[in-house]
């Protein structure tokens, strides 16, 4: 149906889109690629030269390898079990009848729009703080010792606040997901007798798992690049116990300008979230065709 | 007669519902109303919730300390900027793959969402280095450019979706009565499609307003947009809670506000059209 005349205006249109995004894609990771073999550092211009996996072979062996990925596996995974059991509860929550139902939706999703480095500041300074913070008084006010959350622990109050960024994202998509649930089905098993319990595991449940997927496939793609909450609050500390793989990799190229072994890093970050990736693709490819 | 929830239910729901809620929203009310309060009152060991003396002058102040206005004029352009470019990329190759789609379209499309699934940290060091040595380290022009092409797949995917639902038959029907390429654009498309790039803006402009890891790496002072400038309260000013307060009061306000127009967009954006 489509003339030849229109293809080929097509193709000149869909040609810049592909040839930036290819050049976007191509050059810089080319580029880390080639760094990654590379004796190359930022303070000693002039005496790069190359060395084959030895970039490789520092970066696995660096004392803050193994911590960092354990921290990044746990602060991706506690974020998505707390974001994932919380949105299917909210949503459950907010599909019932109630007053006010807008209002509730727009405060809950409120802290998606919450710039990283402001939510990050905040919680730190106002919430956490061990002095003047929030809980600090709460718990004086309860005849409890007030928690120095940062310094006791440093991931799980991160983890903490990137699950308070990012629940509002899977409630709000596990609830759309939810306006398509089959009411009559829904009836019909509860006139037969069905509890709440047995219609949630048996037809609430089930109909969300697409949505799960999504949701959890979508946030490690962003977990795995947390950057700003760690940077703004424990700076990957104390010691490496809040370094995650990407603020490794920072710390390594632009703080120690070791550009080499930075590359071998975020090599291996990559490899890290295509496996990721490999996944989200084939769910969102199969939709496409539905 | 079953779904004729009871009274008793629903108030349950809502008592609980709400709690819920403002529980969650608590944080960004707690901040919301810390910056009308004094530095000393913010303190305070003994908080209190809305029995203080309001004042504005947290506001005043950081206003005049520190070029919030500079700040915020850099988010405005690096987000509506970089939003923008890339819609003129995206549009005409949404429009092509939606109504001229070839063999390939599919596989553009999902080699498009796998560009987006690159870790940043990835491609840091030759982003750093090459806009150093183009000389747009600390631009606006340079984080223009970069969230452009940060931000391009979803653009395209959410054109996609929307130019998708645009019924085929209209412009076969346009093309029977005789109309060329571009006054199909023009008259028929161009009007259907409105709503969805309306929405694709939004939702990039949030994305772009937010994005912290190219924002923080790549400013130092004069071009950093409010990502950057929060960031730089992490210590000591950090500890002036009014003022800490007032300045992100300051910089989540617009976005939230747009947000909140936004929520059916972002499911659909953020999902690449998997949930709807």
């Amino acid at each position: 149906m489509a003339t030849q005349a229109s293809r080929i205006a097509g193709r000149l249109m869909l040609s810049p889109a592909v040839l930036l995004l290819f050049l976007w894609m191509i050059v810089p990771l080319g580029m880390t690629i080639y760094f990654s073999f590379l004796r190359f550092n930022l303070l000693m211009p002039g005496t790069e030269e190359f060395t084959g996996f030895e970039n490789y072979s520092y970066f696995f062996t660096d004392p803050a390898f193994w911590p960092a990925l354990v921290n990044t596996l746990t602060l991706v995974l506690g974020v998505l079990v707390i974001t994932v059991v919380g949105g299917i509860a909210l949503a459950v929550l907010l599909d019932q009848p109630m007053w006010g139902q807008g209002i509730v939706r727009i405060l809950v999703i409120a802290p998606f729009f919450v710039m990283p480095s402001v939510s990050a500041l905040v919680w730190k300074n106002m919430l956490m703080n061990p002095v003047n913070g929030l809980f600090a008084a709460l718990a004086r006010a309860l005849g409890l010792q007030p928690i120095d959350f940062f310094a006791s622990a440093p991931l799980a109050s991160i983890t903490a606040i990137v699950a308070w960024q990012w629940l509002p994202f899977a409630t709000l998509i596990l609830f759309t997901a939810m306006q398509s649930l089959d009411r009559e089905q829904m009836e019909a098993a509860e006139m037969d007798g069905a509890g709440p319990i047995w219609r949630f595991v048996h037809l609430t449940v089930p109909h969300l798992m697409r949505a799960m997927t999504v949701v959890v496939l979508i946030q490690t793609i962003f977990l795995l690049s947390v950057f700003a909450e760690i940077l703004v609050t424990t700076n990957g500390g104390p010691g490496t116990a809040s370094t995650t793989l990407t603020f490794l990799v920072y710390m390594q190229s632009m703080l120690q300008f070791d550009v080499g072994l930075g590359s071998a890093g975020g090599i291996v970050a990559v490899i890290l979230a295509n496996i990721v990736a490999i996944f989200l693709m084939r769910m969102i490819g199969k939709n496409l065709e539905a | 007669m079953a779904r004729e929830a009871s009274k008793g239910h629903k108030a349950a729901v809502t008592v609980l519902a709400w709690g819920v809620a403002l529980l969650i929203f608590f944080p960004i009310l707690w901040t919301f109303l810390t910056s009308f309060k004094t530095e000393g009152e913010a303190i305070n060991s003994h908080p209190s919730f809305l029995f203080f003396e309001w004042t504005l002058e947290n506001y005043e102040t950081v206003n005049q300390r520190s070029d919030y206005l500079a700040h915020f004029w850099n988010s405005v352009v690096i987000s509506v900027g970089s939003t923008v470019l890339g819609l003129i990329i995206a549009v005409p190759a949404a429009w092509s793959m939606a109504f001229v789609p070839g063999k390939r379209t599919k596989d553009i499309l999902m080699w498009m969402l796998s560009t987006k699934m690159l870790p940043a940290v990835g491609v840091l060091v030759p982003i750093y280095l090459l806009a150093r040595d183009a000389g747009l380290l600390d631009t606006k022009t340079g984080l223009v450019i970069v969230l452009t092409m940060v931000n391009l797949p979803i653009i395209v995917w959410m054109l996609y979706t929307y130019f998708k639902e645009i019924p085929g038959e209209i412009l076969e029907a346009a093309r029977m009565d005789g109309a060329t390429l571009s006054s199909e654009i023009l008259y028929v498309l161009t009007p259907m499609a409105v709503p969805g790039i309306a929405s694709t803006l939004l939702l990039n402009v949030i994305l772009a307003w937010n994005e912290s890891f190219w924002t923080l790496n790549l400013t130092a002072a004069s071009a950093a947009p409010l990502t950057a400038f929060i960031a730089s309260y992490s210590s000591p000013e950090g500890l002036f809670y009014a003022k800490l307060s007032a300045a992100s009061t300051m910089a989540i306000a617009p976005i939230m506000i747009l947000g909140w127009f936004s929520q059916k967009q972002l499911v659909r954006g953020l999902t690449f059209g998997a949930v709807k």
